[in-house]
């Protein structure tokens, strides 16, 4: 069973996020992108290697010039701009990067420097000595007590205790970690806040989940993703393009004459490469995993997340992320000549005593739709508690005796008769998937109460959803398949999998993927670590087991299952901004050309001057007004790329339709304005 | 531009849709080695070839395997044109007594044709014997058109299935596309060509005393069948040096319509065959309708400039009814020469009906950049389908993100190793023509082979090179092609354009038919719809034409901005 105490953490944390441009965030990112201007890690990036190579040529042409006493404004002025172009797009990356900064500093302080009680036999836990927590081996065995710090990720053998799990998860309620089943998963630098465990080491040090998350949101081990890497091949491909282009352009030139400076080639070459997405390319990449990050969601690589928006097929554990997970009550059913009211009075008295969430159920059921306050429990209350054998509970006060129970049970003990109509009533509740309970008061059965296990509100909104973006949900139960189908269809999946065993669970995974499809599914026991590790993307929970979170490839801090569905929204958003910039970027060019070709051939050929289509000043100020739209427009796109590119689960056509307009239709427009409001305050300022 | 222009353009292109049709099921089927109506006649040839070639149709071949075939095929077809054109004064059907051909020129030639480019440095009638024609040119403009259709094949092959090893057997879909298409569809074309006025003989040339008393040497030859390939394997290599405007070549309005007609059924056809053999038939129809697009608009720019005729000529008075009638001839009008003009050079081509340095600079300017945006629009037969399916790949990983999900293409998904083969394929244009361009506008023994100075004789030089790498073969003229230098850079430009562009080609279709066919569902991009159409055209014109921008700038545009200022060069 999935823990599930802590539903809404990720609500309450996206809350927090700080404002889009903090200034201290802002401030350190200054120096950090300057440090990024090194042209030895820069190579990474081919587009603003090459943008940073032809700034390094203009600034000499510019020096060489003053120094020969020539006109040096010109050039200086393109090599200050080409500068900030790459300044502009080492910027983006270094505030990226910032955002995940503050919360690897708070992950920092919960590494523990602690020392640790090493055991040095298994079987007596007297017997330890103190050892470094960074000094500690895989297989080690560890005693933590109560007020000790975990001091590094481990498995429970022996033990039962509460810990604090704050320091990683955030939520401060301590949960129980035990030896056994689905709850012996520790992790380093929480805090065992009662009793004592026995733990077995099972990550070497600088390796625990401390340090992989650490390393994760300060963006250190950073791969490029799959499509980052086809995106970047893209965007290099283009850049020799338009590189031949304009080197040609030389040879092309002179056949009149007049070849146009290196300058002037410099600055049409860097508006032509694809200087906006090659600028804010990583900084969308780290800001996808942030997002991940801030909604308590860790993964291991930015491979799984671009996977999540690849997903076709969620597979859905029903408890917990479909339902609720227990049974609550969900209708009152009276036997004939008694009324819903006496009934609901009856079951109240009976449920009084019973602590049970399906008890509490009944209470507040009773409460809802009768206006019956459950009183406090009589001292003089007689209470007859549920066993296993008797299957019946109660309670007898002033002289009558109420019960509830299984049916069979409760008309054998009681003595009762089953009136027919209620024996089809509850034969009806049991065929839609429910339980039946009945209720007696002093020997007479008064009716049924339908216990259910509640499909969760939205639920069947957010299907309906994941089903236009074209990802088929199948719900995964151990019920038998009546009540699988009764709650597959209440919540609205598109298929279920009723009386499933780990293995029916991977096989319908590698069924699915041999159609080519890819799979995304969360778990938390031992048993589903195969299909964890099988899935394309394997959300494990935080509270599940080791072997669990180590077979997925995301970890939920808060182990809400549900999360799922908001991981492929955030995988999703990621591509679709990479793509959004992208089209933009390439469609800049269209405006480009307008402002610089007639300015770059008006002296060989004044009747090109038709072709300046914006009626910019003059040729410096065209030229100069490209080259500076080309490095704010990075600016001016950071805040997009970080918060990424709304997204609605509309279907892929509609999604295409809209943002092929807003980013196609935007990138081609945008420029010429853009452009010529820059040339209009170079020429209003007397500057060209 | 007159209502009867608009009423003949629209009618052979809804000919040439209509027949598309069923030629694009026909050649699925035979693409998949099922049984036609000609098999019973030509089945017994096929098996022959395949004894006597040792070769086991059913025996698939990987991207590799196929990819080495088709070069071995094409360099061993080069090496025997080239030994015959060099020797033709040695071997017989030579009743003009032509000499060999000169290396240089031998050279360009037989590249030339193996490319399917068709590029004539040499003038038919006056260097080239019967055989050299018959044997040489006229066998290839079959087999590089094969070459071409079976490459598309192989690529077509890719989006078939999920997990496949192989893209089809190269020597099987030679053969097949030879005897079961070309051959058939040729043999009754030439007949239709004769019919229509093209001689056909072996005789000498026929002499004659003109009415002025002077004496004509009048070449005649061999031209109705090889016309009848040249225009339906998109080869475009004249018989005659000034192609069909020689009036044995194209004698009538009513030829000139078979031939535009001829010229893009193919290719057009291929995109109906591509969406049958991938299971989605409005695939194929969406890419159909991208090159048609982009046809009419071509044919509508090249109508709209020459019927507007010289704005310097209208100056002086001439009649502006006609349009600009340099380089023209009355029989066809300046409809047919639009139409013929736009369709041979999006359809890599090559033969023309018109001089396009006759042409308004803007009208110039279409087929050059016709020729420039990637020969897809519709592009050679085959060239054509597998080009335009590289730029669809590109268009769907560009704005393909946008839908939240790796790219895909017909449920193929398109990722790092796609793209890097894609964008090789895609350099090689803009390399192979910006390149030679340059440096031959910088060199000495290059720029003298231009006739004009100036904007125009840029537009020279830039036209040859785009119509060489292109695989075109149209000559703009006002360039004195058969120089050591030209002749030995364009070869070098023609080969680049088919093999450099067509081996990443075969590498990422194999690498496409080895990955699994993801299903389709609401999430996956939609790319048979009009949306992706224009997408589609989006990024042809973007990926393939803006880096030509300031080329045309330097050339036709500034020719025509000086030309409206009453400048000329």
């Amino acid at each position: 069973m999935l823990d599930h105490t802590m539903p809404h953490q990720g609500e309450a944390r996206r809350a927090i996020v700080p404002a889009l441009f903090d200034p201290a965030l802002l401030a350190r990112a200054v120096p950090e992108a300057l440090r990024k201007l090194n042209p030895l890690t820069l190579v990474r990036n081919p587009v603003i290697f090459t943008t940073e190579v032809v700034s390094a040529l203009v600034t000499a042409l510019a020096v060489q010039a003053a120094l020969a006493g020539a006109a040096w404004g010109f050039p200086a002025a393109i090599a200050a701009w080409l500068w900030l172009t790459v300044l502009f797009a080492t910027f983006a990356e270094a505030v990226a990067e910032g955002r995940g900064r503050a919360r690897a500093e708070s992950l920092r302080r919960a590494r523990t420097e602690a020392q640790a009680k090493l055991l040095l036999r298994a079987d007596d836990r007297t017997q330890h000595q103190p050892r470094a927590a960074t000094a500690l081996r895989v297989g080690d065995l560890v005693l933590v007590e109560a007020g000790d710090l975990v001091p590094s990720d481990g498995e429970v053998v022996e033990g039962i205790a509460s810990v604090n799990e704050a320091a990683v998860t955030g939520e401060s309620a301590p949960v129980m970690r035990e030896s056994g089943g689905d709850r012996s998963a520790v992790t380093g630098g929480t805090l065992v806040v009662s009793d004592w465990l026995v733990v077995r080491i099972t990550a070497a040090p600088g390796s625990t989940f401390l340090d992989r998350m650490i390393a994760l949101v300060e963006g250190a081990t950073r791969q490029k993703t799959p499509n980052e890497i086809a995106l970047d091949i893209l965007l290099a491909g283009m850049t020799i393009i338009f590189l031949v282009a304009v080197v040609t352009l030389v040879g092309l030139a002179s056949w009149n004459g007049q070849p146009p400076s290196v300058t002037v080639l410099a600055a049409l070459l860097i508006t032509l490469i694809p200087t906006t997405i090659g600028g804010l390319l990583s900084a969308i990449g780290i800001a996808g995993m942030d997002r991940l990050v801030r909604f308590n969601v860790m993964a291991t690589s930015g491979r799984a997340v671009e996977a999540a928006g690849d997903v076709d097929v969620l597979l859905l554990d029903k408890t917990g992320t479909i339902t609720f997970g227990n049974r609550q009550c969900a209708g009152f059913f009276a036997a004939p000549g008694v009324t819903e009211a006496e009934l609901a009075e009856a079951a109240l008295f009976a449920s009084l005593a019973d602590e049970t969430p399906e008890g509490r159920s009944i209470l507040a059921f009773a409460r809802a739709r009768h206006g019956l306050a459950a009183p406090a429990l009589p001292p003089d209350a007689r209470v007859v508690p549920f066993t296993a054998q008797t299957r019946i509970s109660g309670l007898d006060l002033a002289g009558s005796r109420y019960r509830k129970g299984a049916v069979d049970s409760l008309v054998r003990a009681e003595d009762a008769t089953l009136p027919p109509e209620l024996a089809q009533a509850m034969e009806r509740i049991a065929r839609q998937g429910a339980t039946p309970l009945a209720v007696a008061k002093d020997g007479r059965i008064l009716g049924a109460i339908e216990l259910k296990d509640i499909v969760k509100p939205g639920i069947r909104d957010r299907f309906a959803a994941l089903r236009r973006m074209g990802i088929r949900t199948v719900m995964v139960t151990g019920d038998n398949r009546l009540t699988a189908a009764a709650i597959a269809a209440e919540a609205g999946v598109d298929d279920f999998l009723a009386e499933a065993t780990p293995e029916d669970k991977l096989r319908t995974i590698r069924a699915a993927q041999a159609e080519g499809r890819l799979v995304a599914m969360a778990g938390d026991g031992t048993n589903d670590a195969p299909a964890l590790a099988q899935a394309d993307v394997g959300l494990a929970m935080q509270t599940g087991t080791q072997a669990a979170r180590e077979a997925g490839n995301m970890v939920d801090l808060d182990s809400d299952p549900t999360k799922l569905i908001e991981v492929v929204e955030i995988g999703k958003q990621l591509l679709i901004t990479r793509g959004a910039l992208t089209t933009f970027s390439i469609a800049n060019d269209v405006a480009k050309y307008f402002a610089i070709l007639p300015a770059i051939f008006v002296t060989a050929y004044p009747e090109l001057q038709a072709l300046n289509v914006m009626r910019l000043a003059s040729p410096e100020s065209a030229i100069l007004s490209a080259v500076i739209f080309n490095a704010l427009i990075i600016v001016a796109l950071v805040p997009l790329a970080l918060r990424g590119v709304g997204y609605a689960p509309v279907g892929a056509a509609a999604l295409l339709r809209r943002n092929l307009l807003v980013y196609g239709g935007g990138g081609l427009v945008a420029p010429f304005i853009g452009i010529k409001l820059i040339d209009l305050i170079l020429s209003l300022t007397g500057v060209y | 531009m007159t209502l009867l222009g608009w009423a003949t353009i629209l009618l052979i292109l809804a000919l040439i849709v209509g027949s598309a049709v069923p030629l694009g099921g026909y050649m699925a089927r035979v693409a998949a080695g099922e049984r036609t109506l000609l098999h019973p006649m030509l089945g017994p040839l096929e098996r022959g070839l395949y004894a006597a070639g040792g070769i086991d149709p059913a025996q698939g071949q990987g991207w590799r395997g196929y990819a080495l075939a088709m070069l071995a095929f094409n360099a061993a077809g080069f090496a025997l044109l080239y030994a015959i054109l060099r020797c033709q004064d040695l071997l017989p059907l030579n009743p003009q007594g032509f000499a060999g051909m000169a290396p240089y020129l031998a050279f360009n030639t037989a590249i030339s044709f193996v490319t399917n480019t068709n590029w004539q440095a040499y003038g038919g009638e006056a260097a080239a014997s019967y055989l050299s024609q018959m044997a040489g040119f006229t066998v290839h403009n079959f087999v590089s058109a094969a070459t071409g259709i079976a490459l598309a094949l192989a690529v077509t092959r890719a989006f078939a299935g999920g997990g496949l090893k192989q893209l089809g057997n190269f020597w099987a879909d030679l053969t097949r596309i030879t005897l079961y298409l070309l051959v058939p569809l040729a043999v009754v074309l030439g007949l239709v060509f004769v019919a229509l006025g093209m001689p056909q003989t072996l005789g000498d040339y026929v002499t004659a005393t003109t009415l002025e008393g002077g004496m004509q040497i009048i070449p005649l030859g061999p031209v109705a069948f090889q016309v009848a390939i040249k225009h339906l394997g998109t080869n475009g290599g004249g018989f005659f040096g000034v192609n069909s405007l020689h009036p044995f070549e194209g004698p009538s309005a009513l030829a000139t319509a078979v031939q535009i007609w001829a010229q893009n059924l193919i290719p057009f056809a291929l995109c109906l065959s591509f969406g049958a053999m991938v299971g989605n038939r409005r695939q194929g129809w969406v890419l159909l309708a991208v090159m048609l697009g982009f046809v009419l608009a071509g044919t509508a720019a090249v109508y709209a400039a020459e019927a507007a005729g010289n704005p310097l000529h209208l100056a002086m008075g001439v009649d502006a009814a006609q349009g600009n009638m340099e380089g023209k001839d009355l029989r066809f009008g300046q409809a047919l020469v639009a139409l013929f003009t736009a369709t041979t050079t999006g359809a890599s081509c090559g033969a023309v009906n018109a001089m396009f340095d006759s042409f308004t600079p803007l009208g110039g300017l279409v087929p050059l950049f016709l020729i420039q945006l990637g020969e897809v629009l519709p592009g050679g037969v085959g060239s054509g389908l597998y080009g335009m399916v590289v730029f669809a790949l590109l268009a769907v990983f560009v704005a393909g993100l946008m839908v939240g999900r790796t790219p895909e293409f017909l449920g193929k998904k398109v990722q790092a190793r796609e793209v890097k083969l894609a964008m090789l394929a895609v350099l090689v244009l803009p390399a192979a023509i910006l390149g030679f361009t340059a440096v031959s506008m910088v060199l000495e023994p290059a720029v003298a082979s231009l006739a004009n100075a100036g904007p125009h004789g840029l537009s020279e030089m830039l036209y040859a090179f785009s119509s060489a790498a292109g695989n075109n073969g149209s000559a703009f003229g006002g360039l004195t092609a058969d120089t050591p230098w030209l002749n030995t850079t364009l070869g070098i430009a023609m080969m680049l354009g088919r093999f450099a562009y067509v081996v990443p080609v075969l590498a990422l279709a194999g690498s496409l038919a080895a990955k699994p066919r993801v299903p389709e569902s609401a999430g996956t991009f939609p790319t048979d719809g009009a949306l992706f159409a224009g997408l589609l055209a989006g990024v042809i014109l973007i990926l393939g034409g803006l880096q030509f921008m300031p080329a045309l700038a330097l050339g036709p545009l500034a020719d025509h901005f000086t030309l409206l200022a009453g400048k000329t060069f």
